[in-house]
């Protein structure tokens, strides 16, 4: 049987988001992502492959905190893709992903560096799972070793899984049955995923003109599957 | 022979005639080519240094090696650990041994690339700069080639970037600007080596003839390779050189340009420029101009050689110094004015952060290093026939370029069109430990490489100075030169 055509997609709502960063955890847990030390984070060496950036609005007293969620953006024309001289990063064009194969990583850097979004993380040293914290790895996921770049894969083990369940019984995969951890973690709802070839799906009926969409850094061409729903006036 | 044509050279000046016996004595001081000596002599000077060494070069080789030493270790432990030995993060990936590499390769395009300009061009002072020149190609090239594979991440993985058969079927990807820098590096310095080889076979003959016996002898033998000096040998070897000075230029531009490819198709702004190959091209002259002259200057310092390497010499890579360094500056101009027009948000942040920024003292060092100091002083040629000025003025293009490297790679980086993900790199102790290393790989290669070749071309001496004399025609007394081809 052959799996259809995907474009896996993500919309993120800003005027829902509340930055409460329960979405940094959901893709800590599921992605066996490495909690450094705090010298490192200092030294701009903090590894969440879903984070919020924080910008602040105005001057006091009229000062406002906003934030984005960002991810990797899963561009159709990833600029990260054509400069590793390995494969090691690369498009999945039934899916409109962008993989990231952590063994065939050699550790140019040269993605992290011709990446707009700048959200690949690279393993500086081996990482390191205090007791018991190395219990709770996901066995789905590999565990990177130092020397190696990583980014959000849009929990392609969690879509793999339901395409194969929905396979053995035989049946077409339902919307939402595909969900990324930080999209299930969302409290808000703030974030939705689903396949944007598919025109019954919730992402297709939030984007059809939906005069809030946009895409980070549009001019620079590099086509992301995350869209954003422009918040309003609403932030803290 | 007539008085008029009659050649001077080697005799001895007629008492009466005390105004030309002074000119010729000038003439001779000045010009090396003018003032042969017996080519027993000219030998037996070059030639001495392989079989005697003094307690000044063990020292500095035993320095030099053990900082080399420190180099390979710190290699080691950082492989070990893993790049967070470096000061690297996250908008900052590429810094120091990146920056180092494009010096290092900058350095190394332009030996091979003077001397062969020198040669096609039959610049006739070029006879005993040639040699050092071609080294310096080979040995930074070589030194520059490390930089790829201690930057990676997984070192020991490296040759998965090379396209060699294996049972997975996946070859490197070349649509990645790093294969091309690969491809052309090693093209490069193959062609370079056996260039460098190529104008060295006759000297290697002569050393070979001089050491009658032990291990030199048959040292000098297997790399002379049969060169008995026959006229199709010379007729060969001729032809061979110059196709092959003909070749690496276009070689050596394409090699330079793909360095600047390397930031130049990424798109992270201020590398995004289409001058970006041209530019890094001309800078690489540049440098590799500066570095030749040091060299230079070190050698017949430490070598004796006054007699071979004269203030001629450094007055014409001196003018070699000063056409580049306004190439230079105009190519600059052309990077720095289109982004300054453009008023592009994230361009506009980094020209700030060069011009009144944390960058600024670097910035304002390298302009003046690689501009003010050279257009200042060389165009003088009274300056330029001095050592020492020369020199200088070279060491400062030496930082001035090395700080634009770094600016480009290390400071560039930090800033991207997501102010949150700025970031300031400082070099950490690895890096500095290599970067000395790497220097000092340098050193080491040439202390070496004096005890095993002749670093001053005989041949090519020999030959421009049977080709040029001291003629006169009337009371003028005037330099001549004979062409062979």
């Amino acid at each position: 049987m052959e799996f259809p055509n995907r474009r896996w997609t993500m919309i993120v709502d800003l005027d829902l988001c509340t930055g409460c960063s329960a979405c940094v955890i959901a893709c800590h847990a599921e992605n066996n992502l490495p909690i450094v030390s705090e010298r490192e984070v200092v030294r701009g060496r903090a590894m969440h492959w879903i984070h919020l950036e924080r910008y602040w609005d105005g001057a006091y007293p009229r000062i406002q905190a906003r934030f984005i969620p960002l991810m990797c953006q899963q561009c159709e024309l990833a600029p990260c893709e054509p400069v590793c001289p390995v494969y090691a990063t690369q498009h999945s064009e039934r899916e409109h992903l962008n993989l990231q194969v952590y063994n065939r990583c050699v550790g140019t850097r040269y993605c992290q560096n011709n990446d707009p979004y700048k959200v690949r993380f690279f393993n500086f040293f081996d990482p390191v799972f205090d007791e018991p914290l190395q219990q709770q790895l996901n066995p789905d996921v590999t565990v990177r070793s130092a020397g190696v770049m990583e980014k959000c894969t849009f929990c392609v083990q969690r879509i793999r899984r339901a395409e194969e369940r929905a396979l053995v019984e035989n049946r077409e995969l339902g919307d939402g049955e595909a969900v990324p951890a930080c999209v299930q973690t969302c409290p808000p709802s703030a974030l939705v995923f689903g396949d944007l070839n598919d025109p019954e799906s919730r992402v297709s009926r939030i984007l059809e003109n939906n005069p809030r969409s946009f895409r980070l850094l549009e001019h620079l061409g590099t086509e992301p599957s995350v869209y954003y729903l422009r918040g309003g006036e609403s932030h803290v | 022979m007539s008085e008029r044509a009659q050649i001077l050279v080697g005799r001895p000046p007629q008492p009466e005639d005390r105004e030309q016996a002074q000119q010729i004595a000038q003439a001779q001081e000045r010009h090396l080519l003018l003032d042969p000596r017996p080519a027993e002599e000219m030998e037996e000077s070059i030639l001495r240094p392989l079989s005697r060494g003094s307690v000044w070069y063990w020292t500095a080789l035993l320095i030099l090696g053990g900082a080399v030493l420190v180099a390979g270790l710190t290699w080691l432990t950082q492989m070990y650990w893993g790049m967070g030995l470096t000061g690297l993060n996250r908008p900052v990936m590429w810094a120091v041994y990146i920056a180092n590499f494009v010096y290092f390769i900058g350095i190394g395009v332009a030996g091979t690339f003077i001397s062969a300009v020198l040669r096609l061009l039959k610049f006739p002072w070029r006879a005993p700069v040639t040699r050092a020149a071609e080294m310096l190609t080979v040995f930074a090239l070589a030194t520059s080639g490390l930089f790829p594979l201690i930057h990676l991440g997984r070192t020991w993985k490296f040759y998965w970037m090379l396209p060699y058969p294996n049972q997975r079927g996946v070859w490197p990807s070349y649509h990645s600007a790093l294969m091309w820098d690969m491809t052309a590096i090693l093209i490069y310095l193959s062609s370079s080596v056996l260039y460098a080889w190529l104008a060295m076979l006759p000297d290697l003959g002569i050393a070979r003839d001089r050491f009658e016996e032990g291990w030199r002898h048959r040292y000098f033998r297997i790399l002379a390779a049969g060169w008995r000096g026959t006229e199709g040998q010379w007729r060969t070897l001729k032809t061979a050189i110059t196709l092959f000075s003909l070749a690496i230029i276009p070689v050596m531009v394409f090699m330079h340009t793909i360095v600047g490819w390397d930031f130049a198709m990424a798109i992270q702004p201020d590398w995004h420029s289409s001058v970006f190959g041209p530019y890094f091209v001309t800078g690489a002259i540049l440098s590799g101009a500066a570095a030749v002259i040091i060299v230079l200057a070190i050698i017949r310092r430490a070598l004796h050689l006054e007699y071979f390497v004269r203030p001629e010499h450094f007055d014409g890579l001196g003018k070699l110094l000063l056409v580049f360094s306004v190439a230079w500056a105009y190519m600059y101009f052309n990077d720095y004015l289109v982004p300054w027009y453009g008023q592009e948000p994230a361009a506009k942040v980094i020209q700030q952060l060069f011009e009144r920024g944390a960058a600024s003292p670097l910035w304002l060092l390298m302009l003046f290093s690689n501009i003010l100091l050279p257009w200042a002083t060389l165009w003088s040629r009274r300056l330029r026939t001095s050592v020492p000025v020369v020199v200088v003025v070279s060491l400062f293009v030496q930082v001035g370029m090395y700080l634009e490297r770094y600016l480009i790679v290390a400071v560039t980086l930090g800033r991207n069109e997501l102010p949150f993900d700025w970031g300031q790199y400082t070099p950490h102790l690895a890096e500095i430990l290599i970067t000395i290393g790497a220097f000092s790989l340098i050193g080491f290669l040439f202390l070496v490489f004096v005890k095993l070749f002749p670093i001053i071309p005989m041949w090519e001496i020999q030959e421009g100075q049977m080709l040029h004399a001291l003629r006169r025609i009337g009371a003028l007394l005037v330099p001549t030169r004979a062409e062979l081809d």
